[in-house]
């Protein structure tokens, strides 16, 4: 009984203390790297704004309205950057949405059999993976040529509209708008495709037992269900279009000041960033921090919007499932 | 009797012109159209830089320095040294503590709050525009050691990576069954153990692909090189010195009006896209072969 017992014990012995110390220490390591990953974005907030300081003090607000950016004269505001970023980003997803709502819903239904709604996924995905820069020379090659055609249409027909009053010269505010608009189809298809499948079948189900068919079951069950979730995909690819830089950098024509016409040259937050950074000095290097600060700030508001938006619809959707 | 069940079935069928036939029709064509929208623009894409960058696809263009205006040779042998050089810092810097903020999320933090708000967090760091990235790195770097340089633009590079990293790691740590890690415990297996011995090797095929995708990501950025790692015509020479990357040299050379630098720029396209594509179409195999569902 006794030899039993202490063989026992033996056998169930503790832990070795190194093997305990060993344990917490790698989770604290682990601890460390998450927190240093979450703090990163406090990070690059707290260094950008410190580095805009200067420029903040010195134009305040009025920063947001001035239309002037001479760094001979030392006079900055960044409304025509702010207007443009605004305004390539609507174009960008008047032209994105429609597109990535339609692959988003043809892929989350059984339209295809699986293997080819696979190939259709890694097109979407290819799409993502082209680097920013392979669309500017697309762009700058390929499509502003292509575009050239409509450019000319909109103008000798609707140059009556102040927003095609000006010849096209190829770069512009629309161009860019346009090609933004191709670059962010993948991370909207993405995420509301996310979110229709997420949709339980029964819903679906139910609509086509009482007659429905495919799109009124679509229109009058499934989208009312996913579209929160499918709005939240539109913001994040918002935020995604509002900092997008090369390609726009190479196709909206980098000129100063505001124009309404969509087919003159402009210039937004991104494109003056990745054009002036690396010749700035002194006051200069302030006022472009003022501008990223403004960009970030933006950008960080559309992706927690749209990251709360998602994850609330998926949460209620998941759910009801259960 | 049989013209009772005759109408009745006619009762339950939808005529063939019938409006809402019709409209379901349209809608299905118009969602096959936009389908085929994004497979053409791929396509165009593909077949413009594979047309224009072949030309100048060759082991010339990939050993030689950049030329300067006017001159008809020269390649790129540089910027891919360039590119490999500050890929690495990045990935040498976001990987391990990648890896091991996965491992908290994965293993230790799981469902908690705590976790799930440091997911949000990361999640939204994955949407920091990279010329924010950029910035941060020209701020960090550039104004203090005075230079712009090979180590700001790697350190630049590794804020975007380090969120991907994040993300596609904890990803595969997840699709490691939970049987697994009670299986290593229950034969007596500490933390460490179970995660460096069970858990890892079990994911690894997965955290690899990740961490080539997160390598084919970075070596296409472009925003966040131009003012920190700048560009250079000659070859790589220190870490606290210009580097030359293709990302950059493809901007450069795309939007001066010499055939030569075009030429060159469409080659650099057509290297970064072969990239691009191997790293995208096995990473997708792999994750479906490992998963029944298809996901995005």
């Amino acid at each position: 009984m006794n030899t039993l017992s202490s063989g026992g014990s033996l056998l169930f012995r503790p832990r070795p203390v190194f093997q305990r110390r060993r344990d917490q220490v790698f989770i604290w390591a682990t601890r460390i790297a998450v927190f240093f990953s979450a703090f990163l974005l406090l990070w690059i907030a707290l260094e950008i704004g410190i580095q805009s300081l200067p420029a903040i003090g010195r134009f305040g607000l009025s920063f947001f309205w001035n239309t002037t950016w001479d760094p001979v004269e030392g006079i900055y505001g960044a409304w025509p950057q702010i207007y443009g970023t605004l305004v390539t980003s609507l174009i960008a997803l008047i032209v994105g949405v429609p597109f990535s709502f339609g692959i988003s819903i043809f892929l989350s239904e059984d339209f295809l059999p699986k293997s080819l709604r696979l190939a259709l996924i890694i097109v979407v995905e290819l799409l993502a993976a082209i680097p920013s820069v392979v669309f500017g020379i697309w762009g700058l090659f390929v499509f502003i040529p292509f575009f050239r055609p409509v450019q000319m249409f909109l103008y000798e027909n609707f140059n009556w509209l102040p927003i095609f009053s000006t010849p096209p010269v190829g770069p512009g505010m629309l161009t860019a708008g346009v090609v933004l608009g191709i670059m962010i189809i993948p991370i909207i298809t993405a995420i509301a495709r996310e979110v229709l499948v997420a949709v339980p079948p029964e819903l679906r189900a139910a609509a086509y037992a009482m007659g429905a068919t495919r799109w009124e079951a679509i229109f009058g069950v499934v989208l009312p269900a996913a579209i929160g979730g499918m709005l939240g995909a539109v913001v994040l690819g918002l935020g995604r279009a509002l900092g997008e830089t090369m390609a726009v950098a190479m196709l909206i024509g980098n000129a100063r000041g505001i124009r309404v016409s969509l087919l003159a040259p402009a210039s937004n937050i991104p494109a003056l960033l990745a054009n002036e950074f690396a010749e700035a000095s002194d006051e200069q290097i302030s006022a472009l921090m003022y501008v990223a600060l403004i960009l970030l700030a933006i950008t960080l508001l559309a992706n927690i919007i749209a990251e709360l938006m998602v994850r609330r619809v998926k949460f209620a959707l998941t759910a009801s499932r259960e | 009797m049989a013209t009772q069940v005759a109408a009745q079935a006619n009762l339950f069928r939808r005529k063939a012109r019938s409006k809402r036939v019709v409209l379901d029709w349209v809608m299905t064509g118009l969602t096959f159209a936009s389908s085929i929208f994004a497979i053409v623009v791929l396509a165009s894409i593909l077949y413009y830089v594979f047309v224009n960058g072949i030309e100048r696809f060759n082991w010339q263009t990939l050993t030689q320095l950049p030329p300067p205006p006017g001159d008809q040779v020269g390649g790129f042998g540089n910027a891919v040294l360039g590119t490999v050089i500050v890929v690495s810092i990045a990935i040498s810097i976001s990987f391990p503590i990648g890896l091991f903020a996965a491992i908290y999320l994965s293993e230790f933090g799981q469902n908690s709050s705590t976790a799930s708000a440091l997911r949000f967090v990361i999640k939204v760091l994955t949407g920091v525009p990279s010329i924010i990235a950029g910035v941060f790195a020209y701020g960090v770097l550039v104004l203090s050691t005075k230079t712009f340089s090979a180590l700001a633009g790697g350190v630049a590079l590794s804020v975007l990576t380090l969120p991907i990293i994040i993300l596609s790691c904890e990803e595969a740590l997840r699709l490691v069954p939970a049987d697994t890690r009670a299986a290593a415990y229950a034969l007596g297996a500490s933390r460490v153990q179970t995660v460096f011995r069970v858990v890892l090797p079990a994911a690894l095929p997965v955290i690899l692909t990740g961490v080539t995708l997160a390598i084919a990501r970075a070596a296409g950025e472009t925003a966040p090189l131009i003012f920190t790692a700048l560009f250079s015509f000659l070859w790589p020479d220190g870490l606290l010195k210009p580097i030359a990357s293709l990302a950059v040299l493809i901007y450069n050379f795309a939007i001066v009006p010499f055939e030569n630098q075009q030429k060159i720029a469409w080659g650099g396209a057509l290297a970064l896209v072969i990239l691009a594509l191997i790293t995208t179409v096995s990473f997708r195999l792999l994750l479906s072969r490992r998963q029944e569902t298809i996901t995005i």
